[in-house]
């Protein structure tokens, strides 16, 4: 197996020391990485999943607008990050592990490395609810 | 058959100290050769004992810099062949996606640091920058280089010619601010480059406790050095980058401390300026 850029390598690291839910993708979306508070989110551990494919992962959540709506994939900040290259954020819900429905922000950023390569994107969830 | 001469060993800065001489005080520089071929990593203190009268009578000199910190290129500034008209000289460094290498060497070699700017050195200069998962041929070499993990754009080398593999990441910490490496190979910075190497020549700055307090400096303890040698599997592992602060003798302790608490199966020894090994 090849290794990841260094530019995603390194955001592991960042991911790793961060208490916020961190999930870091490649250019299709497959998941490379998720950190300890995103194994909550996720419900799952990577030690034992380890690199999931985008079909695999990407179904998890159920996101919801407002109403209660289920959002197509294409309106998620990490979808529009990968599509478009660029930064992307918004608050939605979704669907807890217990069946409870949480308001979550999510600012996805693309990672491009030294030499303009597009290597992934990295999402952060932020519970609005949390104390 | 390819050998490799270690001009220089020291890291961050020179040591003319007689406490630092065992190891040398040279900063880096190896020269690689293969009969008549030969290529230059790195430009430190160490490239003032490359013989170029005598070891290159072609016109053409091929220097790769890992890095542009001082210790790696302080030796441009009075390296011969750039000062002789006729002379081709070829220097290769990472490219940092914002400003040009030229520019970022002129910082350096131009006033008030150095009398003469780069465009007008005597020889002919040719810059290239390389970028991350770069290979090339030249003459009996074939270099590959990536990016590696260090502060600045930084990159790490693996020299194949003939049978023999050369890899070489003298300043390199990868993992930070962790006492091991990430357990799946693909997350490991660099290890494709050291992969089945016979000789894989890495920074080993600091001792375990050393290191503690300087994760995110850059630099690997003995025990990331030993462990990204036997996750790479890596025949031979040359100690590299001695901190300056620590004379031979306390070198030589760490290092015998070190391997009182390890067992690896791979040799591993201090580099030693002056060595020279065939691979
Ligand atoms: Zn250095
Ligand atoms: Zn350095």
């Amino acid at each position: 197996m090849s290794v990841h850029a260094l530019e995603i390598i390194l955001s592991r690291q960042l991911a790793d020391s961060l208490s916020v839910p961190v999930f870091i993708v490649d250019p299709e979306g497959n998941l490379l990485f998720y950190n300890p508070a995103a194994e909550k989110v996720l419900g799952r551990k990577f030690e034992d999943t380890g690199p999931m494919p985008v079909g695999d992962w990407g179904t998890s959540f159920y996101p919801r607008d407002e109403e209660g709506n289920l959002l197509p994939p294409e309106a998620l900040p990490l979808v529009e990050t990968l599509s478009r290259k660029q930064p992307a954020h918004k608050t939605f819900w979704i669907d807890s592990l217990t069946g409870k429905s949480t308001k979550i922000s999510v600012t996805a950023i693309p990672i491009i490395g030294r030499s303009h390569e597009f290597s992934g994107a990295m999402a952060i969830f932020w519970d609005t609810e949390a104390p | 058959m390819m050998k490799v001469r270690l001009h220089g060993t020291r890291g961050s800065y020179p040591s003319s100290s007689p406490e630092t001489q065992g190891y040398g005080g040279n900063t880096p520089c190896v020269e690689i050769s293969h009969g008549p071929d030969r290529i230059i990593l790195d430009a430190g203190t160490g490239i003032l004992g490359v013989d170029f009268d005598t070891d290159y009578p072609a016109a053409r000199v091929d220097i790769f810099l890992t890095h542009l910190h001082m210790d790696h290129v302080q030796g441009l500034a009075f390296c011969k062949p750039l000062f002789t008209p006729g002379r081709e000289v070829h220097l290769w460094g990472p490219e940092d996606g914002a400003e040009p290498l030229q520019a970022r060497l002129n910082r350096f070699l131009s006033p008030p640091l150095f009398p003469i700017p780069l465009r007008d050195i005597p020889a002919r200069l040719q810059i290239h920058e390389l970028s991350g998962a770069s290979e090339l041929v030249l003459g009996p070499f074939r270099v590959t280089a990536d990016y590696i993990s260090h502060p600045g754009p930084t990159l790490g080398f693996r020299v194949e010619c003939g049978s023999g593999v050369l890899a070489y990441l003298p300043d390199h910490e990868p993992v930070i601010g962790r006492s091991h490496l990430y357990p799946e190979d693909e997350w490991v910075s660099g290890i494709h480059l050291a992969r089945n190497a016979d000789l894989l020549i890495h920074d080993s700055q600091y001792s375990k406790k050393e290191y503690r307090h300087k994760a995110g400096w850059g630099h690997s303890s003995l025990n990331l050095a030993a462990e990204f040698c036997h996750r790479a599997r890596a025949r031979r592992l040359v100690l590299f980058h001695h901190d300056p602060a620590h004379s031979d003798a306390e070198i030589t302790r760490m290092f015998k401390k070190f391997l009182s608490k390890t067992a690896y199966d791979f040799p591993m020894e201090l580099a030693r300026q002056g060595q020279e090994y065939t691979l």
